[in-house]
């Protein structure tokens, strides 16, 4: 028998304040639980919790899938749209095309994506307008 | 549970008095608490004493274990270390130094202010600040209730942790150095006994957290002292102005109240929450990088801050005002205009921490990560059989919990009521069926 992963997916509702932040928490917590060095766990917690808000504030809806192996972690992000025209520009840090009141609440620093980037050890992006966004980060264990 | 070494805890269950209601269950932030044949265990490794289950407990079957006030005797010299928050718990005091005689009258020989201690510390946190490379935000070590679900829940933040010790053991460090040097005495003959509005301080003294032993002797609790001394002041006339000898500022009696740390300090940029799920929620917040800009982040366990403490008699709100009130007739003066740099300077060793703090991993399911993940994949399968409606009646906070604690092999199955009954339903159903099949 080869060695056990784990696999959970966790939905993300567009739009939805209320329930923003709940994946990267469960995530975390299941971390936690596993007993994952703290300072990993910080690093997928930033990286969760910057793409679930960008799931709820930029797109229609997506899950988000938690692969962990005994030495490898994937977070696999998938929306349903509407997918970004320019990636190499939204990657950038600063660009943002959150509206005014998504920034009253202290959101469209444009950070996220390049915060993600900075703590996945592997990142890639794929978008298609129309379609949607993946996001695959992994990191080390 | 993977630690064999048996925690000291002043947070303890009268077994008498526990009937198994599920009540404290769920307001366990840590998820210690089982309730198994009728009544409640708390898992040492797991409690951060911080009292509430002792403030939700209907039958006061949680208590909070202190020293009496006769373990002074032990010493030559007492002296008493009061908590800032003991100043809010007596109506018409004309001022905080009549406490300072009541605790004369009660058999200390001196009186020493944690608010000093508070003062002291409020100027090495400036000075931390301003150090190159110190973490943002820091966070405040005053609460050991806070530092002990960071260990447990929050083991990534321990190095924002500021590596101070509390007012109470600086308080007492001072103490004892002054008084042995104004009449010539040996330090072990001098017993520093902290009053205290807070249960988990009493853990702290036995355990510190982040230095080895403490300079504190015992702790005696508000509640325990308060009618004996709320007579005594009844008959106390205050000291004229030049005699009180109270030498903590306002500030550092603001301690008391929630904001009092981060308010002596000055520190712009602050958050100071209380309330032991709202810190949680906070120091979740930061572990996400959402406060970013945040320089300083006091937390405290009991909702009003220390005033609000489980060993208070007061209510928190009045107590809270009362402390208010009595600060417009303290000087004010900032901590660094009342504590100088030969006494910051004397104190520096004593004053900072002298050991990491370290993670205490009491949440997770094994130490072995595929281990661990053969186990979260057995909890997984477990609770989706399980009702999913964290009613409490098997005993574990939640069904998740519960799930953990069957694989971990404390708990069964059918300790969940539903499963049971699906089971002795299914069990009556094979009785007929079996007895309908022998009769033909
Ligand atoms: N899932 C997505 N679907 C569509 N557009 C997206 C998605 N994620 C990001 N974007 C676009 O990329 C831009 C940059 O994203 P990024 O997360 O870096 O910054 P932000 O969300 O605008 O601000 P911040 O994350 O700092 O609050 C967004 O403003 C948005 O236009
Ligand atoms: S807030 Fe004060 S009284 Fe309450 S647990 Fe923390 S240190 Fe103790
Ligand atoms: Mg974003």
């Amino acid at each position: 028998m080869g060695a056990i992963t784990l696999k959970e997916s966790y939905p993300v509702e567009a739009g939805d304040f209320s329930t923003a932040g709940e994946a990267s928490g469960k995530i975390k917590r299941v971390l936690k639980k596993l007993g994952i060095d703290s300072a990993i766990v910080r690093r997928v917690a930033v990286a969760a919790y910057e793409v679930e808000l960008n799931l709820v504030i930029h797109s229609m809806g997506g899950h988000m899938d938690l692969i962990v192996e005994p030495d490898y972690l994937q977070l696999n992000v998938h929306d349903r749209g509407p997918g970004i025209p320019d990636v190499d520009l939204a990657m950038r840090e600063g660009y943002s095309t959150a509206s005014d009141d998504v920034r009253t609440m202290g959101f469209g620093a444009g950070m996220g994506l390049p915060n993600m980037r900075r703590n996945a050890n592997d990142f890639s992006i794929r978008s298609t307008v129309g379609v949607g966004t993946d996001i695959e980060m992994g990191f080390k264990l | 549970m993977n630690n064999p070494k048996k925690y000291y805890h002043s947070v303890r269950l009268d077994k008498e008095k526990c009937v198994g209601c599920t009540n404290c269950l769920k307001r366990c932030p840590t998820e210690a608490i089982r309730v198994h044949s009728g009544r409640a265990h708390i898992i040492d490794e797991r409690c951060i004493d911080c009292g509430e289950c002792i403030r939700v407990c209907a039958y006061h079957a949680k208590e909070a274990t202190t020293d009496s006030l006769d373990i002074i005797h032990n010493y030559p010299y007492k002296i008493a270390l009061p908590a800032p928050a003991l100043y809010g718990q007596f109506r018409n005091l004309p001022h905080v130094s009549c406490v300072h005689q009541a605790l004369k009258l009660m058999g200390f020989n001196a009186v020493h202010d944690v608010a000093l201690g508070a003062d002291i510390v409020t100027r090495a946190v400036q000075e931390r600040l301003k150090q190159p490379g110190c973490p943002r935000p820091l966070i405040s070590s005053s609460c050991p209730v806070v530092l002990r679900l960071i260990q447990i829940r929050f083991p990534e933040l321990l190095e924002n942790v500021v590596d101070l010790r509390s007012p109470m053991e600086v308080a007492a460090t001072h103490a004892r150095k002054e008084f042995c040097r104004a009449h010539d005495v040996d330090p072990s003959e001098v017993g520093c006994f902290f009053i205290t509005p807070c249960a988990a301080k009493m853990t702290a003294i036995r355990n510190p957290i982040g230095h080895e032993t403490s300079a504190v002797n015992g702790a005696i609790s508000i509640l325990d002292i308060y009618g004996v001394m709320s007579g005594l002041l009844r008959k106390i006339q205050p000291l004229p102005e030049g005699e009180r000898g109270f030498r903590a500022t306002a500030l550092g009696v603001g301690w008391a109240r929630t904001g009092g740390e981060a308010t002596a300090a000055g520190i712009e940029n602050a958050l100071a929450v209380d309330g032991i799920e709202h810190v949680a929620r906070a120091l979740e917040e930061i572990e996400n990088d959402k406060l970013s800009g945040l320089s300083f982040f006091e937390g405290l366990s009991c909702v009003g801050g220390c005033v609000g403490g489980p060993l208070v008699f007061e209510n928190v709100f009045i107590a809270r005002n009362r402390i208010r009130e009595l600060l417009f007739r303290l000087p004010r003066l900032k901590p660094e205009e009342n504590i100088s740099d030969e006494v910051m300077h004397e104190l520096w060793h004593d004053l900072h921490m002298n050991r990491s703090i370290q993670p205490v991993q009491v949440m997770r399911l094994d130490e072995d990560l595929q281990k661990a993940l053969e186990k979260m994949d057995r909890v997984e399968e477990i609770r989706r059989r399980l009702p999913g409606l964290d009613c409490g009646s098997c005993g574990a906070p939640s069904c998740q919990a519960l799930a953990e604690d069957i694989v971990q092999g404390y708990a069964h199955e059918l300790d969940c009521l539903f499963l049971l009954k699906a089971r002795v339903r299914d069990m009556a159903k094979q009785m007929v069926e079996l007895s309908d099949s022998t009769r033909v």
